[in-house]
């Protein structure tokens, strides 16, 4: 039984080989054409699969050691020293601790602050990068118009971010309901505003990053906050602008304000 | 063309199965690494900026 076996392996083999031999120039041009195409498209799904997928998980390492970086600069007081235990006593709400501290236009480099919002998730803390280069929103999360207001600053802070692919940080940005809070966090204390309105244009119209958006030549009075991210999803042929006005601000001391203090712990503890 | 290749590998059959394999890791290792990330600056999809960048 196994003698036969053997046998008949090698005559196969040398049968195959025989067919391989005679197969003319034409044949083998064929055949090298179909197996580059077979492979053009296998890279092809491999690059959407590295795009939709891969880029995801490299961005969102990238964004936690910009994180770790901005916290080893910017210790949190842990949340306990809020007035989050005093459950008991007078709610913190109107506080007031006046004039925002804002961070000069010249410390606006790197990382230099975190957007929560709680919208988009408990855990959802964003890092906040200067630039707006493709460097920047690829690995580091939401990026700063150069040019724009600083956190907190009289005017229009406009911060772009991918609604899909390389952490898709504002994938969820049409689920924003009026009255949603979106908080900004600097060396120089914590920004609280008020999602207004979105608003979908198409790419060109740059006036919406404008100190009083869609109008350039107002002189601003309110704190306003821009976001910028691509429309439809998966697509970039609009751009979706979500605005909020500035309601309060906290210096550092002062703690995080209470409905996010857990979420910045946390934050700051896997940085 | 990869018939080729495969009978151009040495040694016997486990042999040119695993450097075939480690050619295929290698070769997605390197669009993934190198050649997607450079291609992406050209993917006007992922472009969430006003303006030109």
């Amino acid at each position: 039984m196994a003698r036969s076996t053997l046998d008949a392996a090698p005559a196969t083999g040398a049968d195959r080989g025989a067919v391989r031999r005679r197969r003319s120039p034409l044949q083998l041009i064929v055949q090298i054409v179909g197996e580059l195409l077979i492979t053009a498209g296998l890279v092809l799904l491999l690059f959407v699969a590295w795009e939709l997928w891969w880029t995801n998980i490299d961005a969102d390492i990238k964004q936690d050691q910009a994180l770790e970086e901005f916290f080893s600069d910017v210790p949190v007081p842990p949340a306990t020293a809020g007035p989050a235990p005093s459950a008991g006593s007078v709610p913190p709400v109107g506080e007031d601790f006046g004039e925002p501290a804002v961070l000069e236009q010249a410390a606006l480099t790197g990382t230099f602050g975190v957007a929560y919002i709680p919208r988009f998730g408990e855990d959802y803390s964003r890092p906040i990068t200067a630039g707006v280069g493709t460097e920047v929103l690829d690995n580091l999360g939401l990026g700063h118009y150069p040019g724009t207001a600083a956190p907190g600053q009289v005017g229009n802070i406009a911060l772009a971010g991918h609604r899909q692919t390389h952490g898709q940080v504002l994938d969820q940005i049409h689920t924003l309901v009026p009255g949603d809070r979106i908080y900004l966090q600097t060396r120089d204390g914590y920004y609280t505003y008020v999602f207004r309105n979105t608003e979908i244009v198409l790419p060109d119209q740059v006036d919406v990053i404008a100190p009083v958006p869609t109008d350039p030549a107002a002189e601003p009075v309110d704190r306003i906050l821009t976001l910028t991210s691509c429309n439809p999803r998966f697509g970039a042929q609009e751009r979706i602008i979500a605005y909020s006005v500035m309601e309060s601000w906290r210096p550092p001391e002062a703690g995080p304000p209470p409905e996010i203090a857990e979420q910045v712990a946390r934050t700051a503890g896997r940085g | 063309m990869y018939g080729l290749i495969f009978r151009a590998l040495p040694g016997p059959l486990w042999v040119r199965i695993l450097l075939s394999v480690m050619l295929v890791v290698a070769a997605v290792a390197a669009l993934m690494v190198f050649v997607f990330p450079w291609f992406s600056q050209f993917n006007p999809l992922t472009d969430s900026t006003i303006g030109s960048p």
